[in-house]
């Protein structure tokens, strides 16, 4: 058996364009290149000023070497702060994520909880954790209280945020099977969704902890405690040197807390 | 036993499913519900367990008007009728035994159901229905490590774990191979039979619905077009249910497989199996 022939159709195909309309494409274009020309003139860059910056830098680097550990009692306590903090934020963050996450959950929750639920989300995630630090600094003062009450508010948010997401990706099959054999609500919850997203919430809530490890070094910036007012007060008394003790020490306590994270997760799976 | 009156169904979409169906089923018999895809089969039997709410009409199980009840009651209600599933639905990260005892999570306290402590009868049926649907020793396997055959027999066996008052199954086979839909089929109505539950079950392939079903219910357009014997299924009525095809081939006799209870996974059949129930389409 011979093919038929197939002479007569076109032989050359291409796929369709993003833009199909030529002129279109060509305004496109030509948009995208006048926007990035108005970019770099909206730059003024002031050669002078970035002329005194070297200078300047060259000044901060120059005071920072050698580091100096002399004062490592207090790093060791701005760092054990910081630590603590993280864990602490985590755990609640864990915890509290929970039933923030279940009333997220368009496919669990009624209308009215899932619409308050959600409102907290986005509400919480609108603000970089130094916001939120700034303000629970205003209402509790300095100190690491306000950071613990700021990485849990970001710990809740975003595991809550990502548990309501898998929650509403899971297949409806197995739901709608639990909720066959008449079980209650807090029964489905144990059979039918918690199994699906033990492993997911478990990376996430680690995640989370070395993320945490890495924003509590940065909130004590704003004197929310941890080793980041450590930090922030030796910039403000020109302790350059300790300055740099105390970034080499985040780097390392930040690759440890990956390096962790990254293996607990790896074996999760 | 059931009874279902003037049952209606509207989907928010403004689409009518089921136009006040009425059946009623007073002997334990397996009744199958053939009609083309859209007919309404899945939205008539989840109308019963309300998984889907229906719009009109009563479904009436020894007595109890499931459409009137409230939300405790209905978990009872729903704890009576245990449902299969095309899909099998079953949850994939929990173990096959974690799956059948599932089906009593209805009867169970929450604290036992969580500590997975449930009582010595419900064990010991599990392991009973384990042995029953071909599955001995599979206890401790997640059901994600499953075939799409083994995942239907735990679907079958916590169905029934509910030590349901009614059956329903949702088109059992259609995923399956010809061979392992003739066994799924087999467990499901020799365990209706022997446990004198009565079934409602919808499937597209017909020779099987007419060589295990005990009863036909043709349903077109949410309407029922035929309630009968599987044997007054002949080419005029499948014509009337599905429309206009050559129906000679379907109607022809469906060969019967082997017959026996046995169900166990390995077993092979015969080669008349594959021909017979690749006709229905
Ligand atoms: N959730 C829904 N929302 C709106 N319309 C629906 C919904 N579910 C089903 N329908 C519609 O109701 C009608 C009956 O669907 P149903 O699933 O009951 O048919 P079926 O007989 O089970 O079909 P199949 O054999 O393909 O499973 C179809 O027209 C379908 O599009
Ligand atoms: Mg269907």
């Amino acid at each position: 058996m011979s093919a038929p022939s197939t002479e007569s159709y076109p032989a050359t195909w291409k796929p369709p364009g993003l833009i199909a309309n030529p002129l279109m494409q060509r305004g496109v274009v030509a948009l995208t290149v006048l926007y990035i020309l108005w970019s770099i003139g909206s730059l003024e860059i002031d050669w002078s000023r970035i002329a005194q910056g070297f200078d300047r830098a060259g000044n901060l680097f120059g005071r920072m070497f050698p580091p100096s550990f002399e004062r490592w009692e207090l790093l060791l306590k701005g760092f054990r702060e910081s630590l603590q903090m993280a864990l602490a934020a985590s755990f609640f963050g864990m915890v509290l994520a929970i039933p923030v996450g279940l009333c997220a959950a368009r496919n669990l929750a009624p209308r009215p909880v899932y619409l308050v639920a959600r409102g907290i989300i986005v509400i919480t995630r609108t603000f970089h954790e130094v916001i939120i630090a700034i303000i629970f600094v205003k209402i509790f003062g300095f100190g690491p209280l306000a950071g613990v009450l700021t990485l849990i508010v970001a710990s809740v948010s975003f595991i809550s945020k990502m548990l309501a997401e898998d929650i509403e990706n899971m297949t409806p099959g197995a739901m709608e099977a639990v909720r066959a054999t008449g079980a209650s609500f807090p029964k489905f919850l144990i059979y039918a969704i918690t199994p699906q997203i033990m492993p997911r919430y478990l990376g996430l809530s680690i995640y989370r902890l070395d993320a945490n490890i890495r924003h509590s070094t940065v909130v004590g910036i704003v004197g929310a405690g941890g080793i980041g007012q450590v930090l922030q007060a030796s910039f403000n008394r020109y302790d350059y040197d300790f300055s740099l003790a105390i970034l080499i020490s985040i780097v390392a306590l930040v690759f440890i807390g990956e390096f962790f994270s990254a293996w607990i997760r790896g074996r999760l799976r | 036993m059931l009874t279902i009156t003037d049952l209606t169904k509207q989907y928010p979409t403004g689409l009518k499913a089921l136009h006040g169906i009425s059946l009623t089923v007073d002997e334990p018999q397996v009744v199958a519900i053939i009609g083309p895809s859209g007919a309404g089969k899945s939205t008539l039997i989840r109308c019963v367990n309300r998984l889907v709410e229906p719009t009109s009409g009563s479904v009436l199980l020894d007595g109890t008007d499931i459409t009137k009840l409230g939300r405790g009651p209905l978990r009872r209600a729903r704890r009576r009728m245990g449902m299969i599933f095309q899909e099998y639905n079953l949850v994939d990260r929990l173990t096959v035994m974690e799956n059948l005892l599932s089906g009593r999570l209805g009867y169970v306290g929450f604290w036992r159901a969580f500590r997975r402590n449930y009582p010595a009868a419900d064990v010991q049926a599990a392991y009973a229905l384990l042995d029953r649907v071909g599955l001995h020793g599979y206890e401790n396997t997640r059901a994600d490590a499953l075939s799409g055959g083994q995942r239907q027999r735990v679907g079958i066996g916590r169905a029934l774990m509910q030590q349901p008052d009614l059956l329903l199954v949702d088109e059992p086979t259609a995923s399956l191979d010809p061979k392992t839909s003739r066994q799924i089929m087999r467990i499901i109505v020799e365990l209706a039979h022997e446990r004198g539950t009565p079934a409602l079950l919808n499937i597209h392939d017909v020779p099987l619905a007419r060589s295990h079903a005990d009863r036909i219910i043709g349903l077109t357009a949410g309407a029922i077009v035929f309630d009968g014997k599987p044997d007054d299924l002949n080419e005029a009525v499948l014509t009337e249910i599905y429309g206009e095809e050559d129906w000679s081939k379907t109607v022809g006799r469906d060969d019967d497989d082997d017959g026996g209870g046995n169900a166990a996974p390995g077993r092979s059949g015969r080669p008349g199996d594959l021909d017979s129930a690749a006709v229905a389409g």
